[in-house]
């Protein structure tokens, strides 16, 4: 799969949703461990706002609009740091971007190395501070030296990127959020963000591996 | 946890319908946020206050004379979103700005800047205190990351009398961030909360163990110990404020004993039996002392102990009426002839 359209596209942000929504619990659990337990209901409620959005816009031709509306409706409707940093996530790259009713390898590897950009600037978190940055940041970076052109490929080598990133905030003392009055007890125990990251990377990859 | 709810998602809607359905006389619910403002808006610097929901009667039934504007509410322990937190803003502006008082923690500080954001864009001032009583979430050399627990009550109430007495933004904003500044706190829990619809509390504590600052949201402490007797309870915490805050003999404050939910009011006023008596052994002035549960975070047992170091300019601000269904001040309750105790 070398094209991704705007069916494609919108199956694929749908599918994050399904999965998210899905993995509540275990989200609830991990954050529970050093935070307040509040994110897997934060980011449930916020798929589930965005896929009844993205549910109506199956006439969209423009695949950015589909990341815009997606993002815009988590962050207008979640609240907590997630809703600002997952809703910019998604919204974020998509700032004067041309509409394209497809995207190639590049055009997707260009709009997330953005959205990541704008997480970083306004999370004013790094790589290295257990926060989803931690997942997001490897993902990326594995889909920018991808020099393929295959959709599935690339984003296998997010996907795992992102699972590595995750196992690494095990290793880290939290610099944002509740985590960091925990200081070194915070360490063994995975950042939550980071593992909704590597989830959704993975539901990617999974919806367009079934498709191809 | 039993609860008396319906569908977890409807909490926070239901909660205030029925508040205005008993207070509606003087509050309204906003019809496109879930925001609670008072109906009559006076022509004043607005005081917008807000945060996750839970916390009862902060913050959202804090509103009222010389108390917040409006309040923005967020689901339970979850920042509003910047939408909400601009309409409610909005709904009390009257054309002298903003002032935005709220704990200080990562979610509320990014949905409040984006809701500042979006209000310059459409030309209307703010300026933001975050509240950091809590001695506890972190040391000293990190003051700007230190959470705000049951001091949400006297920098509200400063910043209400403030807001109230007719001060600019910019007035308002430095009275109410130097009461900021000079209120600490610390908190102790004895067992968890659970977020209404969820089954397991978010945190749990042996039957016999205590866990010193522990969070209003369950944020694991700093030393959990064995349950011990309330005077030496009290002298541990206040050694702890004491030695953050630097209070010394002539200082002047102003206490209060916040319980966080499930703890009784006797307990609350044996604590502040106990915490009078060393105030007084260290000659540190008493203004006014405050024993209520205000700040609190679901049925979760505990309480937590704040001084406030008032001078003359607080204290006037201090000493206004304000009152709201939960909270009413009209004049000091502890006033000098009746502060001495029998020992």
């Amino acid at each position: 799969m070398t094209t991704l359209d705007c069916a494609a596209a919108r199956g694929m942000l749908l599918a994050c949703a399904e999965k998210i929504i899905e993995s509540k619990p275990l989200l609830t659990e991990i954050d529970s461990r050093i935070g307040d337990g509040d994110h897997g209901i934060g980011m449930a409620v916020g798929m589930q706002k965005a896929k009844d959005r993205l549910e109506k816009m199956e006439a969209c031709s423009n695949v950015y609009e589909l990341f815009q509306e997606m993002g815009k409706t988590m962050l207008m409707s979640m609240g907590g740091a997630s809703g600002v940093i997952f809703g910019t996530m998604f919204l974020g790259g998509t700032k004067g971007k041309e509409p394209l009713p497809a995207l190639g390898c590049r055009d997707f590897a260009g709009l997330m190395a953005d959205s990541l950009e704008a997480v970083r600037i306004r999370g004013k978190a790094s790589a290295g501070d257990k926060t989803m940055v931690d997942a997001l940041e490897p993902a990326v970076r594995a889909m920018e030296t991808y020099g393929g052109d295959d959709f599935v490929e690339m984003l296998s080598l997010a996907e795992a990127a992102a699972a590595e990133g995750v196992e690494a905030t095990k290793n880290l003392i939290a610099k944002f959020g509740r985590a960091k009055s925990l200081m070194e007890r915070a360490l063994g125990f995975q950042d939550a963000g980071a593992t909704s990251v590597w989830i959704i990377f993975g539901a990617m990859r999974a919806y367009l591996a079934a498709m191809s | 946890m039993k609860k008396i709810i319906n569908m977890p998602g409807d909490v926070v809607r239901e909660c205030a319908e029925g508040f205005a359905a008993a207070y509606g006389g003087q509050y309204e619910l906003l019809k496109e946020a879930a925001g609670i403002r008072v109906r009559d808006v006076k022509d004043k610097t607005a005081l917008v206050i807000g945060g996750g929901s839970g916390h009862e009667p902060m913050f959202e039934f804090f509103l009222g004379e010389n108390l917040g504007d409006a309040a923005a509410c967020g689901n339970i322990f979850t920042s509003p979103d910047p939408g909400t937190i601009y309409q409610t803003a909005m709904s009390v502006e009257r054309g002298k700005g903003v002032l935005f008082v709220y704990g200080n923690y990562t979610g509320d500080s990014m949905n409040f800047d984006m809701a500042a954001e979006l209000m310059a864009d459409a030309g209307v001032e703010s300026r933001t205190v975050r509240v950091r009583d809590d001695i506890a979430s972190a040391p000293r050399d990190r003051l700007y990351d230190r959470r705000g627990i049951a001091g949400d009550f006297f920098v509200i109430r400063i910043s209400g009398a403030a807001t109230g007495a007719g001060l600019s933004l910019e007035e308002a904003y430095r009275v109410t961030e130097k009461a900021n500044e000079n209120t600490y706190t610390i908190g102790v829990g004895l067992s968890g909360a659970t977020i209404p619809g969820e089954r397991e509390p978010i945190f749990t504590l042996p039957e016999d163990e205590m866990e010193f600052g522990l969070g209003i949201h369950g944020e694991p402490g700093v030393k959990r110990v064995k349950l011990m007797p309330a005077d030496d309870l009290v002298d541990e915490l206040y050694r702890q404020l004491l030695e953050d805050s630097a209070l010394k003999a002539g200082d002047e404050v102003c206490s209060y004993i916040n319980g966080l939910g499930s703890t009784t009011l006797m307990e609350l006023c044996i604590m502040n039996r106990r915490l009078k008596q060393l105030l007084d052994r260290d000659g540190i002035r008493i203004h006014d002392m405050e024993v209520n549960s205000l700040v609190t975070t679901q049925e979760m047992a505990g309480a937590s102990i704040t001084l406030m170091r008032v001078d003359d300019e607080l204290k006037r601000y201090y000493d206004q009426p304000c009152s709201c269904p939960y909270y009413t001040k009209k004049r000091l309750q502890a006033d000098a002839g009746q502060r001495s105790m029998p020992s």
